[in-house]
């Protein structure tokens, strides 16, 4: 079988590769194209640490073929900050110290980030039950969930300034 | 997975023809969230893999006269939000909404909830519940088939070579008639059903139980329709001897399996709770239905 030509986009930027039929997408973005900020956990879809956003919803990158990327819009931790300038949920990790090995953590960004981009103002059970699909063995997720609840209140307040 | 295939074709006819035409195992892709884990763990060696999602109308939820239409591939994200059809069969999007964490829900798709044919399947029971239908295309054409005709086994299935289901026909309630879903884990997210339990019933305007369907997950080889159940509720208002009754029913259809999720004796106690407790929401829901006047 001959490698698989993808046309995808990937954070804003037009993207071609070439794969294999059975590499996945996190295969893809990790080996193919470094974007290594996705992670490999347990590529069964249970630990979250691979979330991607694709055309707005978040899924597990390793259970997703490269192939089936054609034509799609992809999201990655590395499209989450604006240049030099953080994503809300990034500072707010930070100030939080919501990581600790920090393996787990570009997952839980990512998932926060579409959490957020769709609701402002979840409450602390609509957050925890968004992030079940995100494993972290270090933080016993609190301080997740604190982080994610704070970056959602900066956010209400940028758009009520109408900064975002 | 030396000489994997790999094609995304535009029609029905084209999946079909590559479907039937591999010499090894052919697999249609959808949310793949059963698929390449099981490729990954080696259980599954298809030699073609078939990604149906290219396919118009084979995702999102159209609406017929009488039925909703499921395409195939529609995943569970789509299913919760569509309004009309979450609020005609609550228990159905309930269903789907436990499988998984969201980054599931945004792939994962009914059809293949069904297909993977695992006695667990979340999103099965109130579908069958709600006598849903399989659309499957084939090489020999268009067929249906009720929703649980399907599964015949753990992993084991009726469809032929090159056949696959494209779409489900889920009829729309009739007044009065609505349904519920519960299943139990020992935890409260993301794990797997030990008993689930779909109910669905019909009643008059005095709160009489007309028509009824009861089906069993995770207690036997396949979902299991409780027909004694069924036989409890018609005809009756839902008292307790009408729920002793249910829940008896409930417990003498369960085959179950001992595993470290629950005893044979665990699951089948559990079972008739279950049933008795969503044939409770599903009464009340049926009525409530009646008093909001809205379908």
């Amino acid at each position: 079988m001959p490698k698989q030509h993808v046309s995808t986009i990937i954070n804003d930027e037009p993207v071609e590769y070439l794969c294999e039929p059975q590499q996945t997408l996190l295969d893809v973005l990790r080996d193919e194209l470094n974007l290594t900020g996705s992670k490999e956990g347990c590529s069964s879809g249970d630990c979250g640490a691979c979330t991607v956003i694709v055309d707005g919803d978040i899924v597990c990158s390793c259970l997703m073929l490269g192939a089936e990327a054609e034509g799609r819009k992809i999201t990655t931790i590395e499209g989450v900050a604006e240049g030099d300038k953080l994503h809300p949920v990034q500072q707010k990790f930070l100030e939080h110290a919501a990581l600790q090995c920090g393996f787990c953590t570009p997952g839980f960004i990512v998932a926060a980030k579409a959490l957020l981009d769709q609701n402002l103002n979840p409450t602390e059970e609509e957050t925890r039950y968004w992030l079940a699909g995100n494993l972290c063995r270090c933080t016993g997720y609190d301080k997740i969930i604190r982080a994610v609840l704070d970056a959602a209140a900066v956010m209400r307040t940028e758009r009520a300034e109408g900064v975002r | 997975m030396p000489n994997l295939s790999f094609t995304a074709p535009t029609t029905v006819d084209e999946a079909v023809r590559a479907l039937a035409g591999a010499s090894g195992l052919a697999k249609p892709l959808a949310g793949g969230t059963d698929l390449l884990v099981q490729m990954r763990s080696g259980r599954m060696r298809p030699e073609m893999i078939v990604d149906i999602k290219r396919i118009p109308d084979l995702i999102g939820i159209r609406e017929t006269a009488d039925s909703f239409v499921i395409g195939a591939a529609t995943p569970g994200v789509m299913i919760s939000e569509h309004e009309a059809f979450s609020h005609a069969w609550p228990g159905i999007t309930e269903g789907v909404d436990l499988i998984g964490s969201q980054q599931i829900q945004g792939r994962a798709s009914l059809v293949g909830n069904l297909c993977n044919a695992s006695p667990a399947a979340d999103s099965i029971p109130a579908l069958i519940a709600a006598r849903g239908i399989a659309v499957i295309a084939g090489p020999d054409g268009k067929r249906e088939a009720a929703v649980e005709a399907i599964v015949t086994g753990p992993g084991q299935t009726s469809l032929k070579k090159g056949e696959f289901v494209v779409e489900f026909r889920v009829p729309k309630p009739k007044p009065r008639q609505s349904d519920a879903y519960l299943r139990f884990i020992p935890r409260t997210e993301m794990d797997i059903a030990v008993v689930g339990c779909g109910v669905n019933v019909t009643l008059d305007a005095n709160g009489v139980c007309t028509d009824a369907r009861v089906v069993l997950g995770a207690v036997a080889p396949t979902q299991v329709l409780v027909e004694e159940g069924a036989q409890a509720l018609i005809g009756h208002r839902l008292d307790d001897d009408t729920l002793s009754r249910l829940d008896a029913a409930a417990q003498r259809a369960c085959k179950p399996i001992d595993d470290k999720r629950g005893t044979i004796e665990y699951r089948t106690k559990v079972a008739g709770v279950l049933a008795r407790r969503a044939a409770k929401i599903a009464f009340e829901r049926a009525q409530g239905q009646r008093i909001a006047g809205v379908h």
